[in-house]
């Protein structure tokens, strides 16, 4: 997460013009998306026309109604000002997109041949259409490159600066309009039309344009809703009854009753909950697809990683030579070396740097060496070097062994190597097997037909990755290693690194079927993926992640995109989700237990007039019966603006077990909602009567 | 409140916590539809009926056909019991020649007897024929019992089955529910009851001459097979107008601890066939718990205001806690466990008059009502009533875990939501409703024995106990009127069936979800914590809703007392 994209809740830039949205969103078609506030406006519009009326007719009291008036409208407008925050940190992130998204014109081709295009405006692409990118262009839409290869600079949606390679074929096939080709020319084939590119819908979802609401949210607006329906009941009944105690209840204190029992507050900062909750992914530079998705995280049982690049280091790297009897290591070191000289995988080069720093041998040039490098092939499975009439190889030691019996085929005449080999062969193959127990990967070397012994390729595990499965396990969430390792090794590594299962050999198809029968045992899967051959398995699990530099099929199966493609990240996805249904949850509780207080203040002082033994209930010792009641609204509507930040921020999630948890929620959110309206309206009291407004 | 007063309430809820298991273990059984010995006897008779039903016990329904059959026997039992009453003066076994009950009345208690309320406007003896009372509220006591069990038994299995689309049969859970649990342990209590005193017969009252030499017409009639079922089915319909207080109906302290225990052994007993149904009986004694806790906290406060009694009182040199209305046979604390007991389970018998209580003292019968008769509640209907407050608390705080909020492994979502918010609503809505018309309407207001908030709490409490589907009646209210007579009528079929039909469509919804299984992360339901989670729900989302209407009633006039005014 880039520090430079977060946006501090109290930032002027974002405030000022949320006072105007706040007014702005007063509009009933925007108001009755809410159901609970647009309750409170339409009480407070009833609630104005009264006291407009008793103003010309003279009523009595008047001062009071009106800061009962003026109240009920700050409610609504902090429930208005509060969305309107949420959404402003979205709107920032969404103009600077928009400032990228410049008008390009594109290089339609018109056949195979790359000197032959039109220049047409981007805006008139078409799925399917192909265009040629050359340096220096800005790429026109979303597409999948069939052929070239190019630096691409993705800055503008990933905010990193370091460009990335595509190329046609394989996982890293896909661009993004609006990114630049910085060196050579590729041939895109569009997949998005004008208007429903990557970044078109990036900024639809931060500016929360597209906001649906997700399933929890619609169950909970029911709750609040009955609440509201249930708090009409409690306060509607009231007059007849003070009717029968032969008394008269002035309707603004009814309004007031009602507004401060139901849900106000939870129903204020419902929406911005959500809305943070996507802009928190963002700023973690992962695009949910939808809301549904990053709720379904927070419910994740399963989480399925890839072993290469999450849970270990993308790289194997040689630990240790271990020769066969007769051999030295300082021999096998320097062999291995020589073979790997040349070799630029990272496995070749983390040889070179372990006889370097073991054994002391140096690097030496291919050149002076008068040295053939003989690369690894898919037949061959070995790669090496001939020098000075000798050759040398290393590789998988099934290959090797293999390829050492052809020679010694050759060789039949030397009867010392007949009899010495099969023994020799049968020693690498125990050390190979030892190997791979560990989880390590054996790397056989040969010198001349002459087995010489292994190098030990190790998966590096992670720094503090076992601590991470630690805490998804205390989440409840059960961790499982994908890797394409033979059971033996990826059982070690699994041990290793503390996962709770792994699948070895993995193929598409026996991780969709993985991902089906979690499922089916009622759980939520998690993963991530890049390639196309992922995209069914990403398209099958709840949450579904697709690395930026995936294919388009990947990035179209998931329901989110990690712009920096890190595969680590579903674990803080998975905390993000958390966050934001435990947010709702704290909110909800928090406000109905605030009521208790409500009704304290405002019982006693609504029927003082004909049942003045209930002055008894006023435990709070408010003043007058005017000051209680709008102390009570005034606590009422300023909560609300007291708890933007905790609803934009989001309460902390801690995995410390759900029943550690919800006492420690229930203590802060349900006691503290029991106790902190108790004191919040009695200094209020002491503010407005010491001003003497009531 | 005296140690013997503490002995008598502890020992009455160790013999109900001692029940809770063997009965809970039999009664799983039977609606498993696993062999008992009494299959022995009944099986012909279960097959029978389900022959003649033309229905199988392999035959499952879906929730929509369970609350179709359900209110369809629910239909038919109202018309039988209406025309009855109406035409008992033509019908056998009226030896008092009782003539044919007014319409409103007519309806208003046929609809109290089918809703398992047995709200009573007219005093038994003096306006029910033995047919009436035998064929009709009788069979009535074991039936609608049976229904409420069923409902629980559907909804568990809306828990427990996961994936499915079937939530039973009503035919043959109402079949099981009254063959093998209420008319084996009613034959047994209607001995017990006899062997202590209860008359039992089908003989005409009887004429007794008095020590001054006055003629005296004594009401007998089948009465201990009446009580035996009223208490276990939580009917509460007593056979005579004093229902419990009555000599003949609860001689003594011992009947009186039978009929206590009979009111919360099936009601307990199902916390625990719902542990057992779901896989784990914890989750059964969660429940139980929080009804204890709600519970006890009721008795306390009852039986500390009785107790106290009335300062006003003790001012003019008599010492001693409120015996007004009371019976001496059973004194303050058996009255005030009695209240407690009767208010929290839906049953609605008395042994003392409510309308009598201290203020504090009648609070508590009427809050016990107003939180929805979830403190063991009605048969079965105590744990449906419970299990929509656990499916609002659970939604409400399972969220703070950071997950969808489950149930034993069941997603709470939209619908559950929406559907535990009706079956909720529908009580304010009869309660405040009526109770708010009624003390503005002049005719309504004429009913009151009291003014001032006394007056207003003879009113809640009326539409209160009615809507709760409890029975029971403050005393004060003369409430055989048309306007109470279909009020209360229209008010107890809605805190009836607005709460059934939810509770089953929420068992047609869960039967249908997969079961997730637990892990760390999942919120434990089997916890203390949970216990005080579910208490708080109730108390503040069930309570506070009342709180202006109690304000206004007993609140008002306990305070009115400690200051010296009476009403």
């Amino acid at each position: 997460m880039s520090q430079s994209k977060t946006t501090s809740i109290m930032d002027a830039r974002i405030l000022l013009p949320a006072i105007g949205d706040a007014f702005r969103k007063l509009d009933p078609r925007a108001l009755a998306r809410n159901p609970v506030m647009f309750v409170v406006a339409v009480v407070s519009a009833l609630t104005t026309i009264l006291f407009i009326r008793d103003a010309i007719t003279g009523g009595d009291n008047l001062g009071f109604s009106f800061q009962i008036v003026i109240w009920l409208w700050f409610t609504v407008l902090f429930a208005n000002f509060a969305e309107a925050v949420a959404e402003g940190r979205g709107k920032a992130q969404a103009e600077s997109l928009r400032r990228t998204r410049t008008e390009t014109q594109a290089k339609l081709l018109k056949g195979d041949d790359i000197k032959s295009f039109a220049v047409v405006p981007g805006t008139s692409l078409k799925v399917g259409d192909v265009v040629l990118v050359e340096a220096g262009d800005i790429i026109p839409s979303d597409g999948e490159v069939i052929e070239g290869v190019a630096s691409v600079n993705e800055a503008a949606i990933t905010g990193e600066s370091a460009p990335v390679i595509r190329e046609s074929g394989g996982d890293r096939s896909a661009v993004t309009g609006g990114t630049q080709v910085l060196s050579d020319w590729i041939r895109v084939r569009i997949t998005a039309a004008a208007g429903s590119t990557f970044i078109d819908r990036m900024i639809a979802l931060v500016e929360g344009a597209e906001r649906q609401k997700t399933p929890n949210e619609i169950a909970l607006n029911i709750l609040l809703a009955g609440m509201t329906l249930i708090f009409v009941l409690a306060t509607a009944t009231i007059p007849s009854f003070a009717s029968y105690a032969g008394g008269y209840i002035p309707i603004v204190v009814l309004v007031a009753l009602f507004v401060t029992l139901i849900p106000t507050t939870i129903g204020a900062l419902l929406s911005a909950i959500g809305i943070a909750g996507m802009d928190r992914l963002v700023r973690f530079n992962v695009l949910a697809m939808s809301g549904r998705a990053v709720e379904a995280a927070g419910d994740v049982d399963t989480l399925l990683l890839d072993k290469t690049g999450t849970i270990t280091l993308g790289n194997r790297q040689a630990a240790e030579f271990k020769p066969v009897r007769g051999v030295s290591e300082q021999e096998l070191a320097d062999a291995a070396q020589l073979a790997s000289l040349a070799d630029e995988t990272p496995e070749g080069r983390s040889i070179v740097v372990l006889a370097k720093e073991k054994y002391g041998i140096r690097a030496r040039d291919m050149a002076s060496l008068n040295a053939q490098f003989v690369p690894f092939t898919a037949q061959s499975r070995m790669s090496g070097i001939d020098l000075d009439g000798s050759s040398i190889r290393k590789g998988a030691v099934d290959a090797v062994l293999r390829y050492v019996d052809g020679s010694t085929a050759v060789a039949s005449g030397n009867t010392a190597v007949m009899s010495y080999q099969p023994q020799t062969a049968r020693e690498i193959q125990a050390i190979a097997d030892e190997i791979a127990k560990a989880g390590g990967t054996p790397l056989a070397v040969v010198k001349d037909g002459k087995l010489l012994g292994v190098v030990y390729l190790k998966d590096i595990v992670k720094g503090g990755i076992r601590e991470r499965f630690a805490e998804l396990r205390r989440m409840g969430i059960r961790t499982v290693m994908i890797t394409g390792d033979n059971p033996m090794t990826a059982a070690a590594i699994a041990a290793e690194a503390g996962v709770d299962d792994f699948l070895a050999q993995a193929t598409p198809e026996n991780k969709l079927s993985l991902i089906r029968e979690e499922q089916a045992k009622g759980k939520l899967v998690a993963m991530c993926g890049d390639g196309t051959n992922d995209a069914p398995a990403l398209a099958q699990a709840d949450v579904g992640v697709a690395m930026n530099t995936g294919t388009v099929a990947a990035r179209e199966a998931g329901n989110m995109v990690d712009l920096d493609s890190d595969p680590t990240k579903l674990i803080e996805i998975v905390e993000i989700g958390k966050q934001l249904l435990m947010t709702r949850g704290a909110l909800t509780t928090f406000s109905i237990a605030n009521d208790v207080a409500k009704y304290f203040a405002i019982i006693p002082a609504m029927f003082l007039a004909f049942y003045p033994q209930l002055g008894a209930l006023n435990i709070m010792g408010l003043k007058t019966p005017e000051s209680a009641i709008l102390s009570a609204i005034i606590f009422n509507a300023l909560i609300i603006v007291a708890l933007i930040p905790l609803s934009l921020k989001g309460v902390k999630y801690r995995p410390i077990g759900a029943g550690a948890l919800l006492s420690r929620n229930l203590l802060i959110y349900g006691l503290g909602g029991l106790i902190v309206p108790f004191i919040g309206i009695k200094a209020i009291d002491v503010i407005i009567t010491t001003l003497g407004l009531a | 409140m005296t140690p013997n007063g503490w002995i008598q309430i502890l020992i009455f809820c160790g013999i109900v916590l001692l029940l809770v298991k063997p009965l809970g273990g039999y009664m799983t059984r039977v609606f498993n539809g696993e062999r008992t010995l009494l299959s022995l006897i009944f099986g012909p008779a279960e097959r029978g009926l389900y022959a003649l039903a033309g229905t199988s016990e392999r035959e499952d329904q879906h929730w929509t056909t369970y609350a179709f059959s359900l209110l369809f026997f629910n239909l038919a039992g109202f018309l039988l019991l209406y025309f009855l009453q109406r035409l008992q003066g033509a019908l056998p076994f009226n030896p008092a020649d009782m003539g044919a009950v007014p319409p409103e009345l007519a309806f208003n208690t046929a609809v109290s007897f089918v809703t398992n309320t047995n709200w009573q406007n007219y005093g038994g003896e003096s306006t029910m024929s033995y047919l009436v009372q035998m064929a009709g509220f009788t069979v009535q006591n074991f039936v609608s019992a049976a229904t409420g069990m069923a409902i629980a038994v559907a909804l568990i299995r809306g828990f427990s089955r996961a994936s499915a689309k079937s939530i039973g049969n009503f035919w043959v859970d109402l079949t099981r529910a009254t063959l093998y649990i209420l008319l084996p342990m009613c034959v047994v209590l209607t001995l017990v009851y006899v062997y202590l005193g209860v008359p039992q017969t089908l003989g005409a009252y009887v004429e007794a001459t008095t020590l001054e030499g006055a003629k005296q017409t004594i009401a007998v009639g089948p009465v201990a097979s009446q009580i035996a079922i009223k208490m276990l089915g939580t009917n509460g319909g007593g056979f005579f107008n004093a229902n419990a207080a009555h000599p003949f109906e609860n001689p003594d302290a011992i009947s009186n601890l039978f009929q206590m225990v009979s009111i919360f052994a099936i009601g307990a007993a199902f916390t625990n066939v719902f542990g057992r149904m779901v896989g784990n009986q914890r989750q059964g004694w969660a429940i139980l718990a929080t009804m204890g806790v709600l519970f006890m906290a009721g008795v306390v406060v009852c039986y500390w205001a009785e107790a106290s009694g009335n300062p006003l009182i003790h001012a003019l040199g008599i010492e001693g806690g409120n015996m007004e209305g009371k019976e001496v046979r059973f004194g303050i604390v058996l009255s005030a466990l009695f209240a407690a007991i009767t208010t929290a389970a839906s049953c609605g018998a008395v042994n003392a008059m409510h309308d009598s209580f201290t203020a504090l003292g009648g609070l508590i019968p009427l809050i016990n009502m107003e939180l929805g008769e979830i403190i063991i509640g009605g048969v079965g209907a105590g744990l449906y009533g419970i299990l929509m407050f656990v499916v609002l608390a659970i939604f409400v705080a399972g969220l703070m875990v950071g997950r969808t909020p489950e149930y034993l492994g069941k997603k709470i979502e939209a619908k559950e939501v929406k559907m535990a918010v009706l079956a909720v609503l529908c009580l304010p809505l009869a309660m405040l409703v009526f109770t708010a018309i009624s003390v503005v309407l002049p005719d309504a207001v004429a009913s009151i024995a009291n003014p001032g908030p006394r007056g207003f709490s003879e009113i809640l409490y009326a539409y209160t106990s009615a809507a709760a589907n409890n029975g029971s009646a403050f005393g004060g209210l003369t409430g055989n009127t048309p306007w109470y007579n279909i009020t209360l009528g229209i008010a107890m079929l809605m805190g009836r069936f607005l709460v059934i039909i939810p509770a089953l469509a929420i068992a047609g919804s869960l039967v249908a979800k997969k079961t997730v299984p637990a892990s760390a992360g999942t919120f434990p339901t089997d916890s203390g914590l949970f216990v005080g989670l579910l208490s708080g729900v109730i108390l503040i989302v069930g309570g506070l809703t009342f709180f202006p209407a109690l304000a206004v009633g007993p609140i008002v006039e306990h305070l009115a007392m400690t200051l010296g005014q009476t009403f």
